[in-house]
């Protein structure tokens, strides 16, 4: 039985260590140079006494930056990914949070690290100075030794609605679980040529890094910018003949809706898993079309319950304005829908989706009260201590007795597959001395963030401050000033009234 | 010029479209803006952009834009 994420390390290498790993195609590493950097980082945090504490990771994405999770993890240490394209003011409240005691760079972030200050809350040091560290056998040992698959391997921040992110703590015992149910839906083995799409600081790239150690596979961290040219990225993965891909709708989406798939044809593609939102039809079908033989299987799944819970195997044909399901439970976890009295939703009835098993992560990091809110008892069960989580999101079963993803409970978005909070914009929008209030609405049909504010400043000059203190994705794509937000005649925002309001200009 | 500018300083109100370059490859235009960037070409310019001309080198800068949507004009 694997007890810890780095077995699968250790074994793969004594199996395929010529092989590569990883590789965005122009640097690459084979598992035996991801092995031996692993442990050199590991042999160094040990010899600082750096054990069972958060690491973050300030990386460009790149292999040395999986090798560098791997490090972290061998040395009983979990890494905390933050990234080049967040913004510092985000990276500065991750470093609230976790407090850690070190962050390693790359050559790229080094500069603006120290730049930013962040050497005075921790240690700033180059990941690539660590690596002529001499291999301490006899510290890893122990440490391998004292491990308990409870142990965190990693924390990764989501939206938080208050303003300030969430860190998802999971531990190894949640990530096994799910590296062994997903590989065996996906049927992962070691001819498997990955395209990871998602960015190293969510959970979401769990499924390309892990079951690359598990099978002796291969992973293409896929350079960012080709995501934004689809002729280029099609060509790119028939270069690497990549075969499996989990990527979040829009990226799929944008290769279809630019007409990509009339000019070129990704020609190794065999097993296409998507998730994070839902996949419109008319999309759909030309991908189904492009790629006849191939896999598709929906996913979904919230951070909190570490990766993905459900999958759905796309086996028939779907009628216009249908939703592709979200299917069934990955083996050894329960999904429950729950009505507003806490009682079990019938047949065809709408309840909140909530979640039971292993796979739950440990909870928020270092926020005991946001945990309790989303990690409680199961109300069907008064006789032992057994946790459920909250996700959110409502569901419902259909006819066939397949879960459906319906809408959400509250002003939580996704855009570009990454989650938000209307009220993380709102609360950074607000924070800003020239707002005197903002309200955010999201246009699920156009995929546009609308932000509407009062406030002593011009729109344009706003939307360039935005970009210095809100992540990419949460920048809003219109910004409409207004005298007053309208209010409901019980003085609460009047959200329906904003979206009518921009419905009405919309062309 | 200044149609497509406007375009682009909606878009990235902090970006200097006149002399920046890399617009794509180093990530100042991401897939989304891509996405709204070619609906707006398309429609202010009256012209359609297939998936062939949305490169790295038809989009890093607001000149190369500009003679792309030129070419397609004279293609038209």
């Amino acid at each position: 039985m694997t007890r810890n994420v780095i077995d699968y390390l250790n074994r793969i290498v004594n199996i395929c260590p010529d092989k590569t790993a990883y590789s965005d195609g122009s640097v690459s590493l084979t598992f035996r140079q991801v092995y031996d950097q692993s442990r050199a980082l590991a042999s160094f945090l040990a010899g600082k006494g750096i054990y069972k504490k958060p690491v973050v990771i300030y990386m460009q994405k790149s292999p040395a930056e999986v090798a560098a999770f791997f490090g972290t993890v061998t040395a009983g240490d979990y890494y905390v990914p933050v990234d080049d394209t967040m913004p510092f003011e985000k990276i500065r409240m991750i470093l609230d949070n976790v407090k850690s005691p070190l962050i390693l760079c790359d050559e790229k972030t080094i500069g603006d690290a120290r730049a930013q200050g962040l050497d005075k809350e921790a240690q700033v040091l180059l990941y690539s100075d660590t690596l002529d560290t001499p291999v301490d056998q006899e510290a890893l040992s122990d440490i391998r030794g004292k491990a308990l698959d409870t142990d965190p391997i990693y924390i990764v921040f989501t939206s938080g609605s208050t303003g300030t992110p969430k860190g998802v703590c999971a531990c190894h015992r949640s990530v096994i679980d799910y590296l062994e149910v997903l590989t065996d839906v996906l049927k992962i083995d070691e001819n498997t040529v990955f395209g990871s799409q998602t960015p190293l600081f969510v959970d979401a790239c769990l499924k390309e890094l892990y079951p690359t150690l598990m099978f002796g596979a291969t992973t293409y961290l896929i350079p960012r910018y080709l995501f934004a040219t689809p002729v280029p990225l099609v060509e790119y993965m028939n270069r690497y003949k990549i075969n499996t891909v989990c990527w979040v709708v829009t990226a799929l989406k944008m290769i279809s809706a630019l007409g990509a798939l009339d000019e070129v044809r990704p020609e190794y593609l065999h097993t296409i898993a998507f998730g994070s939102e839902v996949f419109p039809l008319r999309e759909f079908r030309k991908w189904r079309k492009a790629c006849p033989d191939a896999e598709f299987i929906n996913l979904y799944g919230p951070t909190e319950a570490t990766g993905m819970t459900c999958y759905y195997r796309v086996d028939r044909d779907f009628e216009d304005g249908e939703p592709i399901p979200i299917g069934k439970p990955f083996p050894n976890r329960e999904v429950m829908l729950f009505k507003e009295d806490m009682t079990l939703a019938g047949a065809g009835e709408e309840g909140e989706i909530c979640i039971r098993g292993n796979a739950l992560t440990l909870g928020y990091y270092n926020d005991p009260v946001k945990t309790r809110e989303a990690f409680v008892q199961n109300p069907l069960n008064p006789f032992y201590p057994e946790l459920i989580y909250k996700t959110g999101d409502i569901g419902r079963v259909n006819e066939r007795g397949e879960l459906v993803f319906v809408s959400r409970k509250d002003y939580q978005i996704k855009r570009n597959g990454y989650r938000i909070e209307l009220g993380e914009v709102e609360a950074n929008v607000e924070k800003l001395p020239e707002i005197t209030s903002a309200v955010c609405i999201w246009d699920n049909d156009k995929n546009r963030l609308v932000l509407y504010y009062v406030g002593n400043v011009e729109e344009r000059p706003l939307k360039k401050i935005l970009t210095e203190k809100l992540s990419d994705y949460m920048i809003p794509n219109r910004i409409v000033r207004l005298d007053k937000i309208p209010q409901t005649p019980n003085g609460k925002i009047d959200r329906a009234g904003l979206k009518k309001l921009y419905l009405s200009k919309r062309k | 010029m200044e149609e497509l500018l406007e375009i682009l300083e909606d878009l990235h109100p902090e970006i200097d479209f006149e002399t920046t370059e890399n617009l794509i490859t180093d990530g100042i235009l991401d897939s989304l803006d891509i996405v709204t960037l070619v609906s707006e070409i398309s429609e202010n310019f009256d012209i359609a952009v297939s998936a062939k001309y949305i490169t790295p080198a038809n989009f890093n800068s607001a000149q190369a834009i500009y003679e792309m949507i030129e070419t397609i004009q004279a293609e038209g």
